[in-house]
């Protein structure tokens, strides 16, 4: 009998290795794979260059920093509504029929599929509110996606204080406020930002949502003017970004080079790759000094 | 004397559930009044209605009063200021996530005491009165989470004493603490007393014996009877009022 137990114990460990290993295999394999075929081109040109011929040659960084600022406009319109909404859900929200409505809304919402936000976007920003086709209009895209997912991840953050911290400051006559500046939010704001963080780069990733409401195919570029390379787009312009510009080289069969097409990949991974590393780092971070 | 707080007709429901049913007596100013009873009769939830933490969770109702100098705490617009008045203290001790200073200094701080002197005065005096000074003085920095639990306890009590208040309430402040901890603690308590009105709940009921001037006696839900401590230890009324005060049942 208790040679079973020790069997089977050995076997459930191995099969939960292997499932466990079988997440780490695709992830190597696509990044090997992607890094690999774009080797070839990637280097500094590739990135601090300009597009040419339709994308069949030259270099990536108009898309790039496009996608930069995407994050940058979208971080800065979601962050703070998001946020502050998953306070009041969470610290003031009373449990009654209201509240349940808009908990409802944000799971629904976090279920829409990203082609629904875009063409939502179309509708709400591009056309109803006159952005028309720009950087603006697909942050907004993006930060309405982002919100119902931020509202989750930023309640995460805060139920994980302890509802005794709450209590003992309420005891001394604190108010809500109070407490949530002094306590609450000093001890999760670590945890929210890396969560915001995560979810905006996660949907700038994304193709549909810029997709109708302004990603350009190419934007003419002053290859040679600094100032136009680091602000090459304001709020109300078209602007190139990465995921969409894998779209346009990647239908483009013949023409462009395949080392072109995998750079794009390459370079996308690795932009949201660095901006996860740095929610990680900053989690890490926050972790090492915790406080209880 | 002159009454301080007064319960009449107090219950308490937590949804169905009456947690505290008809309670009627009176606390005198400057003294320390000893609740005793076995688990789950009331206890505290009977100290969360002083302060109206009890609104804080959801369920809950009342009916009743309880009054504090004549004043029903219901009619009491600024709650915040009725809690600044009240000391609490509970089992489980939490020190908050700030260091051992912050920890003290946080209620006198959100009342608005900014003065540097001053914050450093009362923090060293409350925390004299917890007698956790001589532990912490060299290291009021560390964090108040990082400390003993015994020493979170006393803390918990500093920081009560903090906002000065007019009432203390301690519920089962001493079951972190060592026995010769909490005898310094119980005298500190009765110096206090000349300060403030202290509700001192209790499961060492002959804590309630040494500091209290009046003991009430709670039973599932309901005040069984209450009275002079003496009285209440020697000839109490009710049978079970003796039994459980001696330590033959509970």
């Amino acid at each position: 009998m208790e040679r079973r137990k020790v069997l089977v114990e050995g076997i459930a460990k191995k099969v939960m290795l292997v499932a466990a290993l079988c997440l780490i295999v695709p992830v190597l394999a696509i990044i090997a794979y992607i890094f690999y075929k774009a080797s070839p081109v990637l280097g500094l040109d590739y990135l601090w260059g300009v597009p040419e011929g339709g994308g069949t040659g030259g270099g990536i960084w108009p898309p790039l920093i496009g996608t930069f600022f995407l994050v940058l406009v979208s971080l800065c319109i979601c962050a703070p509504i998001g946020i502050m909404a998953g306070i009041y859900l969470n610290e003031y929200a009373p449990d009654n029929w209201f509240t349940r409505i808009i908990n409802m809304a944000v799971t629904s919402l976090a279920g829409v599929p990203s082609i629904v936000h875009a063409l939502f976007g179309v509708g709400a920003f591009v056309l109803t509110f006159g952005m028309g086709e720009s950087l603006l209009a697909a942050s907004c895209t993006i930060a309405v996606m982002t919100i119902p997912v931020l509202i989750t991840s930023t309640r995460e953050a805060l139920s994980a204080v302890p509802m005794a911290f709450r209590q003992a400051c309420w005891n001394m006559g604190a108010t809500k406020w109070q407490t949530i500046r002094t306590i609450v939010l000093p001890n999760s704001i670590s945890g929210i930002l890396t969560g915001v963080i995560l979810e905006v780069s996660r949907a700038a990733g994304e193709t549909a949502p810029i997709l109708f409401t302004g990603a350009a195919a190419s934007i003419p570029f002053m290859a040679d003017s600094l100032g136009d390379k680091l602000m090459p787009y304001f709020l109300g312009d078209k602007f190139m970004a990465l995921s969409y510009h894998l779209k346009v080289v990647a239908d483009k069969l013949n023409d462009v080079p395949e080392a072109m097409k995998y750079g794009t990949a390459a370079v996308l991974i690795g932009l949201i790759f660095i901006l996860n590393s740095f929610s990680i780092v900053l989690r890490m971070y926050l972790r090492s000094r915790k406080k209880w | 004397m002159t009454t301080h707080i007064n319960f009449l007709d107090l219950s308490v429901y937590y949804g169905s559930h009456k947690a505290v049913d008809e309670v009627t007596m009176n606390i005198q100013k400057n003294e320390i009044f000893g609740i005793v009873g076995p688990a789950n009769s009331g206890k505290t939830t009977l100290l969360k209605t002083i302060n109206r933490t009890l609104d804080l969770i959801t369920g809950t109702r009342t009916t009743g009063e309880v009054s504090i100098d004549g004043t029903n705490v219901r009619n009491i617009g600024n709650v915040n200021h009725l809690r600044r008045r009240i000391g609490m203290v509970f089992p489980l001790p939490v020190g908050l996530p700030l260091t051992v200073y912050e920890n003290v200094a946080y209620a006198p701080r959100r009342a608005g005491i900014h003065d540097k002197e001053t914050l450093d005065e009362l923090v060293e005096q409350c925390l004299k009165q917890a007698v956790l000074w001589d532990e912490v003085k060299d290291r009021l920095d560390t964090l108040g989470t990082k400390l003993s639990g015994g020493q979170q306890q006393r803390l918990t009590l500093a920081r009560a004493l903090a906002h000065q208040p007019e009432i203390l309430c301690l519920d089962e402040f001493s079951i972190a603490i060592d026995p010769v901890t909490t005898m310094k603690i119980e005298d500190i308590l009765v110096q206090l007393k000349e300060k403030m009105t202290i509700v001192l709940v209790t499961n060492l009921t002959q804590q309630a014996r040494r500091l209290a001037g009046h003991v009430a006696f709670l039973n599932a839900s309901q005040l069984v009877e209450w009275g002079e401590t003496e009285k209440m230890f020697s000839n109490p009324e009710k049978e079970i009022t003796g039994r459980y005060l001696n330590g033959d049942f509970g």
